[in-house]
């Protein structure tokens, strides 16, 4: 007798089987659907919408006229846009080196056993907690020319002292610097420290025992082994520029003049409040672009890691 | 309890050419301790996972007390199972974690109680009903993790190397109660294990298992005396059996195998061979370390091998002794009264009706 | 790793460190003490004093002038919030553990896709949204900003959950299946009572994010539907009238509030919430 003869005889035997629970199968998915739906509408749906719309010569309403790449070509060459990327590359580029600079610091020091060491780590971090409107709301008070910082100083007897960033269209940028990073700073540090925390402490013992200073110590082998760590506050700090909004918002809304504009603002008054809803869709788009620049490499290296791991 | 039958069972990643069960025919009668064992990524998890239904079969059937289960959800199955890591819920307590399976199926609130004391006498973890799975030893927790699954009383019971996580004393012991249990409660049982000594002492039914396939599938005393092929041979027994190549010839009309060793070169003749094949062919002669006894001399009867001793192992009950013969290491069990000194020759003597052949390049048993 | 190093230079070192920390704390600290100095002063002693000046008679006409203003609005944010949290956290759990327990063909590349959304910057996808809540009839409402913040803010709660979840043992979901237990069974019974940590951390991290939010705010709703945030930006930004920065420090402080208790109270959340979730990706 062959196998198969075997088992259909051996198959007539068998009892009716069960009902197959199907929905037990699908729950997983019914459960998901409503996001991947969601996502797929809201998110990828509504950028390619977007796209579109960056092609057309719509104003006030969405018109679909096809201009083209006009909306993109007049985005080159409006001074206003091209001031806000240049003011995106310094505020941006400040920001994160600057950040990086000041958490590193701490975050070193920090690690070095301070005795209230939460307590302190928790007032660095608490700027985070607030709103960029309330970060906005305070510096814009304490910047201010006149009642801020300025007459603090000459209070206490630096006569000359004159401080009207706030209104200097070529420095006002750096006004923004400084709220933004003193809202993030601590937030870098916080990072850095929780990976100083994570350092097998036997490569540091074995490079005190080789005779290397505290200094050459941290340079040399605890801070190339962060690398993940730096890039991914990196990746953040970038995110966190290019999204900046609220705070220009709060502190000059674009001014003096168009002097503090960054792109997010010039999409959010073109496109809602200027009528020029095609323009605003084109800086929306180039602004997807300049994230995908750096996400997409981080991403790369991050699964061809996970890939080696 | 009820008898389990797995017909032709095949599983099939992504391409078809990834096989991780190929045609798996294996069954057994209620009440029966049924044994999977192999080498890591041999595939017996995966069976036993298809069993309880938490992976798809791409082929074939499982049958459990005569019921086809394909499509058939794990919660659907009555089937329990005690898991290598324990998995035991970590927010129950200990009752909560035994009676869980039975709140779902809303069994009554004193019917569950009762089954909980009984599960923890049987198992004497009566005093821990009332703490957390962190709050227990290792010893413990697997102690938890059986009670889990003797609670529900469902059709068959799988373990899924449960004791691999335990030292070696406590997992000496916990074999000898998992086997006890079995006797007493006759539980029809699946066991998982890559460790051939509960696999020798706990089964009723072993499958042995290499590459998705089963290579031996029968009682623990047949796949040891009876190995079906080199792998299974050298898979089960400890110390392992020992391998030497050899060529096939007649010797004095009577086919055998010729040995070289210090003493010497002796032709051992072995009546299980077909004269046809004894014509000068490669094979690999099988001997477990047991069958080779100390030699009494040729007056005895029988060929003696005379080998030089190389090292020896006493262990107490039995001494290792390895000598080498035909260019490789062998090694002998003896009472330790007989170990001889290192550097000697020692006279031996082979179980020649036990002795085993098989191919060198397919590894198929010749005899 | 400190613990190997310094033991021994305490001196100088050591004191250099302290006092590097401290005056970084006064840094940190300054911009909260002004504003709350400012908000206690009248509007005349804001212009005799300066910043750091106590107040010469401390007042709360700042501070009830703020509120009589922002009241309403602050109210629209916690409706706003509250809800917002709640579902996209809830449905942040279902997904991620629909995505790390059960997982299917072509979960991997959904998780992908949903993790891409917590990095694009939200201009991209304003102006369609905004023509869909004028469709939907959610303009300027409060459900309409719920709907906004619920659905971006479920990229982020589903990566804290599948990311704390990929954690979870996968026999002990194995486990519950063969004790009978399905699909929303075993969430209820196993998962979720592990869960409290993460979500606090996803809690957390949303209440912050929805409350603190100025762009969906100050583009999808207006008037009277504004939150707390868009409204602040509006007081402070008036050119009408003399400038009452006392009334401005306090509308500040009510606005930063919530999240700051939050942030005393749960601080160790907050910051696992921003480490650990966005950093692994």
């Amino acid at each position: 007798m062959s196998l198969s003869e075997v088992q259909t005889m051996r198959t007539g035997t068998v009892t009716p089987t069960r009902k197959p629970d199907h929905l037990q199968r699908w729950l997983p998915k019914l459960v998901l659907a409503p996001t991947a739906v969601a996502m797929i509408v809201c998110l990828y749906g509504y950028m390619l919408w977007t796209a579109v719309i960056s092609l057309t010569s719509s104003r006030f309403m969405p018109l679909y006229k096809f201009a083209g790449l006009d909306q993109y070509e007049r985005l080159l060459n409006n001074d206003r846009w091209l001031m806000a990327c240049k003011n995106l590359a310094v505020f941006g580029g400040l920001f994160i080196g600057l950040c990086l600079v000041i958490g590193v610091f701490f975050a070193i020091l920090l690690d070095q056993r301070i005795r209230r060491e939460g307590f302190i780590r928790t007032i660095y971090l608490y700027p985070m907690a607030l709103s960029m409107i309330v970060t906005g709301t305070a510096w814009k008070w304490l910047l201010n020319p006149g009642l801020g910082l300025d007459k603090l100083l000459r209070d206490w007897g630096w006569e000359g002292f004159r401080f009207d960033w706030l209104v200097d269209p070529d420095r006002v940028i750096y006004c923004l610097l400084i709220a933004a990073i003193w809202q993030a700073s601590g937030f870098v540090m916080a990072m850095f420290l929780a990976g100083l925390r994570g350092v097998d402490s036997s490569i540091i013992r074995a490079a005190q025992v080789d005779g290397a200073s505290l200094p050459t110590i941290y340079w040399r082998i605890v801070l190339p082994s962060l690398r993940p760590v730096f890039f991914s506050a990196v990746m953040i700090l970038a995110h966190i520029a290019i999204k900046s909004f609220d705070l220009v918002m709060a502190m000059t809304s674009g001014g003096p003049g168009y002097a503090s504009d960054l792109p997010a603002v010039f999409m959010y008054q073109h496109t809602f409040t200027r009528g020029q809803m095609g323009l605003g869709a084109a800086s929306a788009v180039l602004m997807l672009g300049a994230v995908l620049a750096v996400l997409v490499p981080y991403l790369y290296s991050e699964l061809r890691s996970k890939r080696h791991g | 309890m009820a008898a389990l039958e797995l017909r032709n069972v095949r599983k099939t990643y992504g391409n078809a050419a990834q096989e991780a069960l190929k045609g798996i025919n294996i069954s057994i009668e209620a009440g029966q301790f049924l044994i999977l064992v192999g080498p890591s990524g041999c595939g017996k998890s995966t069976l036993m996972n298809a069993i309880a239904g938490l992976e798809d079969i791409s082929s074939g059937a499982i049958l459990l007390g005569g019921e086809d289960l394909t499509g058939v959800e794990p919660k659907d199955r009555d089937i329990a199972m005690v898991f290598q890591s324990y998995a035991l819920y970590p927010t129950m307590t200990v009752r909560e974690n035994i009676a869980f399976g039975l709140k779902i199926r809303k069994t009554p609130a004193e019917q569950i109680a009762a089954e909980v004391d009984r599960v923890a006498k049987l198992l004497q973890i009566e005093h821990l009903l009332d703490r957390k799975p962190s709050q227990l030893s290792g010893g413990q927790q697997q102690r938890v993790a059986m009670g889990r699954a003797l609670a529900r009383r469902p059709k068959l019971y799988l373990f899924d190397e449960p004791l691999s996580n335990l030292d070696a004393k406590l997992r000496v012991e916990m074999r000898t109660e998992i086997k006890l249990m079995h006797q007493r409660l006759k539980t029809t049982t699946v066991y998982v294990t890559h460790d051939q000594i509960e696999a020798m002492t706990l089964g009723d039914r072993v499958a042995v298992m290499k590459d998705g396939a089963v290579q031996q599938f029968g009682t623990p005393q047949e796949i040891y005396n009876n190995p079906a092929n080199l792998f299974v041979a050298s898979f089960i027994g400890s110390p392992p059996m020992n391998f030497i190549p050899v060529a096939l010839e007649n010797h004095e009309g009577r086919p055998g195998v010729r040995l070289d060793s210090a003493g010497g070169s002796v032709c051992l003749p072995l009546p299980q061979l077909a004269s046809n094949l004894a014509d000068g062919r490669e094979a690999v002669l099988g001997v477990r370390p047991e069958q080779i006894g100390l030699g009494r001399g040729q007056e005895a009867g029988g060929p003696v091998l005379e080998a030089r001793v190389q090292v020896v192992e006493p262990t107490g009950p039995d001494t290792l002794v390895y000598v080498e013969v035909n260019g490789v290491q062998v090694c002998c069990r003896i009472a330790p009264v007989d170990t001889p000194a290192i550097g000697s020759n020692m006279l031996l003597e082979l179980d020649i009706e036990r002795l085993v052949l098989f191919d060198p390049t397919t590894g198929a048993r010749i005899a | 790793m400190a613990d190997s190093l310094s033991r021994k230079r305490l001196s100088f070192n050591r004191i250099a460190i302290h006092a590097t920390l401290l005056v970084a704390c006064a840094v940190y600290l300054v911009p909260l003490l002004v504003m709350l100095l400012t908000s206690f002063k009248t509007p005349d002693d804001v212009r005799a004093g300066n910043l750091l000046t106590l107040p010469v008679e401390w007042t709360l006409i700042g501070w009830v002038k703020a509120w009589d203003t922002v009241q309403s609005y602050f109210w629209n944010s916690f409706m706003i919030t509250v809800p917002a949290v709640i579902i996209s956290t809830f449905i942040g759990a279902l997904n991620g553990y629909a995505l790390s327990k059960w997982s299917f063909k072509g979960s991997n590349l959904l998780f992908s896709l949903l993790l891409f959304g917590c990095f694009i910057p939200f201009q991209v996808i304003l102006l369609p949204m905004s023509f869909t809540l004028g469709k939907l009839g959610l303009a300027n409402t409060t459900a309409g900003l719920v709907l906004v913040h619920v659905i971006y803010g479920l990229a982020f709660t589903t990566l804290f959950f599948r990311n704390y979840y990929v954690g979870v043992p996968d026999a002990l979901i194995k486990a519950a299946r063969l004790d009978g237990a399905g699909f929303f069974t075993i969430f209820w019974k196993i998962l979720l009572p592990l869960s409290t940590p993460i979500v606090m951390v996803s809690l957390i991290w949303q209440f912050t994010q929805v409350w603190n939010d100025f762009l969906f705010g100050v583009v999808f709703a207006s008037g009277s539907a504004q939150p707390i945030t868009v409204a602040l930006n509006n007081l402070v930004n008036t050119s009408t009238g003399a400038k009452e920065y006392n009334v401005d420090m306090a509308a500040a402080m009510i606005a930063a509030l919530p999240t700051l208790l939050v942030y005393i109270f749960a601080g160790k959340y907050f910051v696992r919430g921003l480490t650990s979730g966005v950093v692994k990706g």
